[in-house]
């Protein structure tokens, strides 16, 4: 459609440069961030699947033992790492396909720090022992606030951007990110209500109990994977795949048809993390059923990403950052097919419990979530500071290392899950257990190790990455800073003379 | 209507996305705070003591969780492994449940009494000395650190905001004797916390140190009763079916 942004187009219009007509410093603050957390969230991960691996590494220390540092690791890498990225990317966007200043400098500032200091603030309290014991929601009842205050900044900061756009139209990323904002917003506020000790005590207990606890926390917690995690980065992948590839979106139509459903849909889904327990049947069963539906607009995306690429396979071959978005759309496309299996009922009674669920969420974050982050950082960083990477061959070699990590992370887990999920059903021709739990540990072993080393690949091509980048920006910086110590030399030199 | 209305006003693009993504949460989630069915009417489930109640924070505390589910799934080997599929009635005190979601270490819902006080506090303290192959991180502070029990009153009063039946005055210490028996009903008091976390602790002597009261005592009492409160015995198969 007309619609899609065109950056050239504007420019052509506009006699200012893209620096000076849009809000850069926010989007490059939010981007460092990204690569920061990344490399912290993604360090901790290898850490503790090298506890599992060999337990002696929790040496005792309680700050690091492995109950209290999962959830660093998950609130890293999915609110910090993940967070950012949203941030950094929907700033830019909005600007960029509404064509208008972003709204609120101080306010967008004020999301920055916020943001950060409640991701920084949460990894320091779990490690101390302070978490309301809710897997992705851990963080005590004051960040909880924090958050919401921030939150709703962001709302602010994003609408009236919206509103004062010199477009007509709302192009479809921004409709992703408006969606990702306002369900955020009501998960997060309804997941966390919550009673605390006292008013300068930070712990609390959750106002839900047991079923209805349950069935809250997984509707929060599989729609963080679903709007957190999938529809803003969609939005994400609406904009840097066309800018990437140079094309315009494949179908318009099914852009909108696949986000209506896509939105509809997600928010059904949760109880499937719920099969078989003590929730009653009819919320699972209907959770199942919206989950194999999801299938399709799930898929409507992935198609309309790749797609988007038609006629124009060849800069496979020849562009990094193209591979990167095209790899990221086809995980996204596996592990959306994998998700509805495992929502099957008698699918589920195998794999929940054990490490394929794990398994499934990695493809999900790391072939999805982190792919697309990083093809669309690559894309952006070299605009953002108007210069060129620093290394296109270091990018190559982080997509190799990034993608020898993801298959054997997924394969590790796939062994491990599947085989610890038979393993536990199995009976012998007695009709008695044929294995005992400490069994099924020992036969982990492997699995664990073999998902280090793959955690380990991820690490060094996020850690790769963080160096081309620093390459990159800093003889920007560092030509930025003389220039103005000789301007300063200038005007002082023009004073003495004066 | 074309959907050019839609994209091209920001207010109608919202409330449309707000719709859509409201109703999902209320047609399950609304329903189960009042379908009676959704929770079993079963004798025995209780409020944790003022003990317990301690041990269950530091099990949040500490992360359990993300390792050790507490819900036994009706499946045969889970039944043979574990003991009776669990209840939504079993957590309905809860605050957060802990079902968890991944079982690297075994199922906990039932735990209670099948292994000695002794052998929790050695497995807490280093689990390879009793099961060589185990994974599990030590936790050799719990033994340690004195447990922190000062503002006990305070947390049963938080929990009786979210709905918990300790009592605070005669009225419903009353009704909590009718309820669960005047032994129970003492445990529920909030005014008595402290002396009986103390008794239970003393009483039970749960890590093996009488001269003092430890987050092991705690610990150990919490996994002690874990599953230990329903009967089972009492109750015909098909009853819990029922409610499923």
């Amino acid at each position: 459609m007309a619609q899609t942004s065109s950056a050239d187009a504007d420019r052509s219009r506009t006699q200012v440069a893209p620096s000076e007509q849009y809000n850069y410093e926010i989007v490059k603050k939010f981007t460092i961030m990204t690569l920061v957390w990344g490399v912290l969230g993604m360090g901790v991960g290898v850490w503790i699947a090298s506890q599992l691996a060999f337990p002696f590494l929790n040496f005792d220390i309680p700050q690091i033992t492995y109950g209290r540092f999962r959830p660093v690791h998950t609130t890293l890498v999915i609110f910090g790492f993940g967070g950012n990225a949203l941030f950094a990317t929907s700033y830019y966007i909005v600007q960029r396909t509404c064509q208008t200043r972003l709204f609120g400098p101080k306010l967008a500032e004020f999301t920055f720090w916020g943001w950060n200091l409640a991701v920084a603030l949460g990894a320091i309290t779990y490690m101390l022992g302070y978490t309301q014991g809710r897997e992705y929601a851990e963080f005590t009842w004051q960040i909880d606030l924090l958050i919401t205050v921030v939150w709703v900044a962001y709302f602010l900061v994003y609408l009236m951007t919206l509103l004062r756009r010199t477009q007509p139209h709302i192009y479809v990323a921004n409709w992703f990110f408006m969606a990702f904002i306002l369900a955020t917003a009501i998960l997060h506020i309804f997941n966390n209500l919550a009673i605390p000790v006292s008013l300068f005590s930070l712990e609390s207990y959750s106002l839900f109990s047991g079923v209805q606890d349950a069935m809250t926390q997984w509707w929060y917690g599989h729609n963080a994977v679903g709007f957190f995690l999938t529809a803003a980065f969609l939005g994400m992948m609406y904009y840097f795949v066309p800018k990437q590839a140079g094309r315009p979106i494949y179908s318009y139509r099914l852009s909108i048809v696949h986000f209506w459903a896509l939105v509809f849909l997600y928010m059904w889904v949760g109880a499937h993390h719920l099969h078989w327990t003590a929730l009653p049947d009819w919320v699972s069963t209907l959770a199942a059923t919206f989950s194999i539906l999801l299938l399709l607009p799930s898929w409507g995306g992935m198609i309309n990403g790749i797609m988007t690429l038609s006629g124009a396979w060849h800069k496979l071959r020849t562009d990094p950052i193209m591979l990167f978005l095209i790899t990221s759309l086809s995980f996204y496309g596996m592990a959306t097919f994998e998700g509805p299996m495992m929502s099957l009922k008698s699918v589920n009674a195998l794999s929940h419990y054990t490490d394929w669920t794990v398994g499934h969420v990695h493809s999900g974050t790391l072939g999805w979530v982190a792919m697309i982050t990083f093809g669309s950082m690559y894309h952006l960083i070299p605009r953002l500071w108007d210069t060129r990477l620093y290394s296109v061959r270091l990018v190559y070699v982080h997509f190799f290392l990034a993608t020898i990590g993801i298959v054997l992370y997924i394969t590790a887990m796939w062994v491990a899950g599947i085989g610890q999920g038979l393993m536990l059903r199995a009976f012998d021709e007695f009709g008695n257990l044929s294995y005992t739990f400490i069994e099924t540990v020992v036969f982990l072993h492997q699995p664990y190790v073999v998902r280090a080393l793959g955690g380990g690949f991820f690490l060094a091509g996020m850690l790769l990455m963080a160096y081309n980048i620093y390459k990159t920006i800093e003889p920007v910086r560092r030509g930025a800073a003389r220039q103005a110590a000789s301007g300063r030399a200038d005007t002082t030199a023009s004073a003495s003379r004066a | 209507m074309k959907h050019e209305t839609i994209e091209t006003n920001a207010g109608l693009l919202i409330a449309l996305t707000l719709v859509v993504i409201s109703i999902g949460g209320l047609v399950e989630i609304v329903p189960l705070f009042y379908i009676d069915d959704t929770v079993e009417e079963v004798e025995g489930v209780r409020p944790y003591t003022p003990l317990e109640l301690r041990g269950r924070d530091l099990y949040v505390r500490e992360g359990c969780y993300t390792c050790h589910s507490q819900m036994i799934r009706p499946f045969r080997d889970e039944m043979l492994r574990y003991g009776h599929y669990s209840l939504a009635a079993e957590s309905m005190y809860d605050h957060p449940f802990q079902w968890g979601s991944k079982r690297t270490g075994p199922d906990l819902a039932r735990v209670g009494g099948k292994y000695s006080n002794d052998w929790h506090v050695r497995h807490l303290i280093e689990p390879r000395a009793v099961v060589p192959e185990s994974i599990m991180p030590g936790y050799p502070w719990l033994a340690r650190r004195d447990l922190r029990y000062g503002d006990i009153e305070q947390r049963m009063r938080a929990l009786r905001i979210a709905g918990v039946p300790y009592s605070l005055t005669e009225e419903e210490f009353a009704a909590n004797v009718e309820r669960f028996g005047e032994e129970t009903a003492r445990q529920l008091d909030i005014t008595r916390a402290r002396e009986n976390l103390e008794a239970q602790a003393r009483r039970g002597n749960y890590d093996g140190d009488p001269s003092r009261i430890t987050e092991m005592d705690a610990m150990v009492a919490y996994l002690q009763m874990l599953g230990t409160l329903v009967d089972f015995t009492r109750y015909d198969e098909g009853y819990f079916v029922e409610f499923r």
